[in-house]
């Protein structure tokens, strides 16, 4: 197999190349802004975010809220609430990795929002808590 | 999309020159993948396949959804991408002859052994708080190593 690649003339290897330069970025980036914007379309409601502030800190009948293990104000480093690990801010003005792929950011409010409310979040939710954290500034 | 074949064939080759640097460096241990250390060190340290045997291993990576208590489900073709190198290199069945109560390291007859030192009130400390917390005492637990070297019991 790989005489084929070998065999492949250059102008084709510089396609195959690029392509594979794409599908190495793989998870498309985004900015925090956009993602909160593509919850608000799907929810078909503008994001609020007082009720954002309300819902992580919130304990919706159960024993934790967001705030258990991201802190009541998530702009200073956290603290898992069963295996004590530190965990970097969730703001986005105090941490630039956060909210910049879509796919990790869906993966991690289908696991916290079970943990927290024994379902997962809906599009009006993640808006919401998404714009509070869009108001949290150094 | 006619170039995807060949785009296959790509893909496929860097995954065997990938495969043969991790079989020749096979004899000494190969280090965690980085796709493991994304995914399992979000909530604690790098635990290292031979800490666990491969029976506790396929069982806590069978029951991802409800792990400990919390949800830590992950879908199938990420799961596929590590789950060989945790059971192919896990703690033999020498060193198991039963599974640790629950799967948990922390049980196993190991870890009782190199932290026999350490009292029950330290485990305690809020700087600590879970002996699952490797990462408070073991400086590299994220990348997973635990060298003696890298030590330090926090007050
Ligand atoms: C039991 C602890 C825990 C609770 C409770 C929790 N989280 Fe998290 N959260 C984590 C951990 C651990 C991570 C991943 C580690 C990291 O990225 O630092 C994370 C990551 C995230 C991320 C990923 C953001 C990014 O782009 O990196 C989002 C979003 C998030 N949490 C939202 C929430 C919301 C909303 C709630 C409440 C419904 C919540 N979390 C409750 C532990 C928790
Ligand atoms: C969403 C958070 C989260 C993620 C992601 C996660 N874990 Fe855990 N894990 C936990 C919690 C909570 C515990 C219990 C810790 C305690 O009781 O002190 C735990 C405990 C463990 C233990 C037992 C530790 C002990 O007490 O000896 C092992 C082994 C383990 N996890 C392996 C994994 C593996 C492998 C992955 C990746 C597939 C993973 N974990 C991903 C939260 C998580
Ligand atoms: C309270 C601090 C503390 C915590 C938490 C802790 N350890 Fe340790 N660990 C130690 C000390 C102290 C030693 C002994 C070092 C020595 O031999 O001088 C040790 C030794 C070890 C060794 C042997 C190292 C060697 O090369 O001799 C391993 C492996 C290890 N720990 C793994 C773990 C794992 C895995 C966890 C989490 C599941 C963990 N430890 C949690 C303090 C801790």
């Amino acid at each position: 197999m790989n005489a084929s690649i070998r065999s492949a003339s250059p102008s084709r290897l510089a396609l195959l190349l690029a392509s594979l330069a794409l599908a190495a970025a793989g998870a498309r980036a985004e900015s925090p802004v956009q993602i909160r914007d593509g919850y608000a379309t799907l929810a078909g409601a503008t994001p609020q975010a007082a009720r954002g502030q309300q819902f992580f800190t919130s304990r919706h009948g159960a024993d934790w809220s967001c705030s258990s293990c991201h802190g009541a104000v998530p702009t200073a480093t956290g603290k898992h609430a069963v295996t004590g690990k530190p965990i970097q801010p969730l703001a986005p003005a105090f941490n630039a990795e956060r909210f910049r792929t879509p796919a990790k950011v869906e993966k991690w409010f289908r696991r916290n929002c079970n943990d927290v409310l024994g379902r997962e979040c809906t599009a009006a939710e993640k808006a919401d808590v998404l714009a509070w954290l869009l108001t949290l500034k150094p | 999309m006619n170039h995807s074949f060949p785009f296959v064939l790509l893909l496929l080759a860097g995954a065997v020159a990938a495969a043969d640097t991790t079989s020749s460096a096979r004899a000494k241990r190969p280090p965690p993948p980085p796709v493991y250390l994304e995914e399992c060190t979000g909530c604690h340290a790098a635990y290292l396949p031979r800490m666990l045997p491969a029976a506790s291993w396929q069982r806590l990576l069978g029951g991802l959804p409800t792990h400990f208590g919390v949800d830590a489900s992950l879908d199938a073709a990420t799961l596929a991408a590590f789950r060989p190198w945790l059971l192919d290199n896990a703690g033999d069945a020498q060193r198991f002859p039963v599974a640790p109560e629950q799967d948990r390291i922390t049980r196993a007859q190991w870890f009782t052994r190199q932290h026999h030192g350490i009292k029950p009130a330290t485990w305690q400390r809020p700087a600590i708080g879970s002996k699952s917390n490797c990462g408070a005492c073991h400086g590299q637990a994220d990348q997973g190593k635990y060298g003696e070297h890298d030590v330090h019991i926090p007050k």
